[in-house]
């Protein structure tokens, strides 16, 4: 149930990181001081929380996302899988965030 | 007996006219978001610094400025659908509801005509 609105708020979220997305290319084309700026900013502890915070998003809403697909065809509707694979979901964004960023840094 | 005229049983739509194309965009978009999302993540994983430099390389090689535009442009359609649903569920008075989704609309074209225009800018520089 808490997922339900978790997988607007992060879909959102994503809306603003695309923004974000296409700035980086944009200020990339724009040429190097362009583009320096931009990595300044998101290389600052405000824009690397931001980037988790993108990336969580993405791992969460991919995740919560095939589970809606498995309820498009009617599979594990009932409250006990519904509430089990919503633990999985958490359990699996949460990991694959910390993977993610291990293996980036 | 149906009141439908035969017309209307044929294109099997409903008063909206646009019958289940919002939904099944927005699952086929989610289907190729999966494929995309996993590969843009993995390609990050092999810039090193995200220096200028690193960072026009990789989008200069074709298969990632395609990839790259294939990403931008669906991701660019599934967030207009998915926050014209948000607009539509909370916004309630008719006339900002509609300049919001106006707005959303021309903003998620500027998105995505933005980022492949840079994606080619790029690709034809490099």
């Amino acid at each position: 149930m808490v997922l339900s609105i978790l997988h607007r708020m992060t879909g959102v979220a994503m809306s603003i990181g695309l923004i974000v997305l296409v700035a980086w290319l944009m200020q990339a084309a724009a040429g190097p001081e362009a583009y320096l700026r931009f990595t300044a900013f998101m290389g600052s502890t405000v824009g690397r929380l931001l980037l988790v915070g993108w990336s969580f998003a993405f791992f969460f809403h991919a995740a919560n996302g095939v589970r809606h697909l498995a309820w498009d065809t009617g599979r594990g509707f009932d409250k006990r899988s519904a509430d089990r694979s919503a633990w999985l979901v958490l359990a699996f964004a949460v990991a694959m965030n910390t993977i993610f960023w291990w293996a980036l840094i | 007996m149906s009141l439908k005229t035969p017309l209307g049983r044929v294109l099997g739509l409903g008063s909206a006219k646009e019958g289940t194309d919002h939904w099944w965009g927005q699952r086929v978009s989610a289907v190729a978001l999966l494929f995309l999302g996993s590969w843009f993540l993995y390609s990050l994983l092999g810039l090193q610094n995200f220096t200028y430099l690193e960072v026009i390389r990789f989008v200069g090689v074709p298969l990632n400025g395609v990839l790259l535009s294939l990403l931008a442009m669906t991701l660019a359609y599934h967030s207009y659908l998915g926050v014209q649903v948000v607009i539509e569920d909370y916004v309630h008075t008719p006339g900002t509801k509609v300049v919001s989704l106006l707005l959303s609309r021309f903003a998620h074209v500027f998105v995505a005509i933005a980022a492949v225009y840079a994606i080619l800018v790029i690709g034809i520089g490099s």
